[in-house]
């Protein structure tokens, strides 16, 4: 059986935590070109010629693209012939994440829910982890800010709302949020499951490279006719008018209860961030 | 487009009644950051009749909590947070002097009331844009409550802050208009 020390995890995740916050995807750069070609107000035009230069100072000084370097999500697919030694793995991520945000100078974000007394290192982080086939261990830290995760939702529609009920709860949602996530957002749907995987699948759906097309060709055309209605509510970059309301909407979909239809819309900013290692 | 409008800080009235819905505006002077945290305090202070800990007068708060500056840096990244939970706050910063906000998302009728009567502007600046308006900052020192870390009160000099007008003193709303502009059917 192959054996990984928790050191190498930690330090993994430490790197993962900086690179995410501080080198933003080709994936969404190239969302951005598309969206400055096709967007009609100005403003809007240099709004996203604003985001290009940001993540390029970003990237060149090593500092945070957002002052929101987020809540450390951490997503870890572990092979099922890969025994970990020197410690448990949650104390490892968090080590990770504690070293990560001090060492790359990131916003500590993370505070008690009544007091708001701050953690001071950025941890506990969300760790979500599958029991895989294999002997590799994947993970991926997908930083989340508090803005765009503040006009998230779970909700459980009834079956007779079908997809249309589905189609105009997401448009209403990212209406409803207007400026206040950061748009051009990703739109993350997660559709059926139980109410806590809707949430996980619709989180998941973010870490789809942007540009790339649902491997499921009705969920494809289902997020083309979602984000063409999105991005006629002419709420733009930033909020301020435009065609640019969300570069993409994500779907995944797994079978649900036959009395539930459960819908979680994960709205992520236009930062959207995620590094990932295989060991 | 419009070339943007220098203003420096403190501000005036006039400055404030002579900015509408739309401007590109660049912010030069001093200006405090203030968040959450930092806004419970504050209206706890003018509750219980105390001072409050800077000359609020004529002043901008913007709503940022920064990255810690890495070393050779003035500042770190500095990009607004959501404005919509300081709005239970706001009123009663602007009925004692405030002129400005920067920020970013809509504001509630009664901040906008509020802007209105106490003659203050709503600035947003780009969000997510931290990096680069970091570099608009050429000097910074806490000025109260250091415990609360990234949502300490920040005295700021900046040069050239980039920031768009989107409630003026007239009542315009540039999020409420801008969506109308573009909206198809």
């Amino acid at each position: 059986m192959r054996e990984i020390d928790v050191k190498l995890i930690t330090e993994k995740v430490r790197s993962l935590c900086i690179e995410a916050n501080t080198d933003l995807g080709e994936d969404v750069l190239e969302a951005f070109d598309r969206a400055i070609q096709q967007e009609e107000s100005p403003l809007g035009v240099e709004i996203l010629k604003e985001l290009k230069e940001n993540a390029r100072i970003a990237r060149e000084e090593k500092v945070a693209i957002c002052q929101d370097t987020g809540f450390a999500v951490v997503f870890v697919e572990w092979g099922q012939d890969v025994h970990l030694i020197g410690g448990g793995l949650k104390e490892a991520v968090d080590e990770g994440v504690r070293r990560g945000y001090r060492e790359g100078y990131l916003r500590k974000s993370i505070c008690h829910p009544f007091t708001r007394a701050n953690t001071g290192d950025n941890t506990p982080a969300i760790l979500h982890t599958e029991i895989v086939p294999g002997d590799r261990v994947k993970i991926t830290v997908a930083p989340k800010g508090g803005g765009s995760e503040n006009m998230s939702r779970v909700v459980m529609l009834t079956p007779s709302d079908g997809v249309e009920g589905m189609k105009r709860y997401v448009v209403q949602r990212v209406k409803e949020s207007g400026s206040n996530p950061c748009p051009p957002t990703i739109v993350g749907v997660g559709i059926g499951g139980t109410f806590e995987m809707a949430a996980l699948l619709a989180k998941k759906s973010l870490l789809r490279p942007l540009g790339t097309k649902n491997p499921d060709s009705d969920l494809n055309r289902l997020e083309m006719e979602i984000l063409e209605e999105i991005n006629r509510l002419g709420i733009g970059p930033q909020g301020l008018g435009g065609r640019t309301t969300s570069l993409a909407v994500h779907i995944l979909m797994m079978p649900c209860h036959i009395a539930s239809f459960p819908l979680a819309v994960n709205i992520q900013c236009h930062a959207q961030r995620h590094k990932e290692v295989v060991i | 487009m419009a070339e943007p409008i220098r203003l420096k800080t403190p501000l005036t009235d006039n400055d404030v009644e002579g900015l509408n819905m739309g401007d590109r505006v660049l912010i030069n002077g001093i200006i405090y950051t203030g968040r959450d945290a930092a806004h419970k305090r504050l209206y706890d202070l003018l509750n219980e009749g105390k001072e409050l800990p800077f000359d609020i007068r004529g002043q901008i708060i913007y709503y940022v909590g920064p990255t810690p500056a890495k070393p050779g840096q003035v500042f770190g990244s500095a990009g607004p947070t959501t404005s919509y939970r300081m709005d239970a706050y706001a009123p009663a910063l602007i009925e004692k002097g405030l002129k400005g906000m920067i920020g970013k998302g809509m504001r509630s009728d009664a901040v906008k009331e509020a802007m209105k009567k106490g003659k203050a502007i709503y600035f947003a600046a780009t969000g997510g844009a931290g990096a680069l308006l970091a570099k608009k900052v050429k000097k910074a020192e806490v000025v109260a409550y250091e415990d609360l870390g990234p949502e300490a009160i920040r005295r700021l000099e900046v040069e050239d802050l980039p920031v768009i007008v989107i409630n003026d003193v007239r009542g315009n709303d540039l999020y409420i208009e801008g969506e109308k502009r573009y909206r198809k059917g």
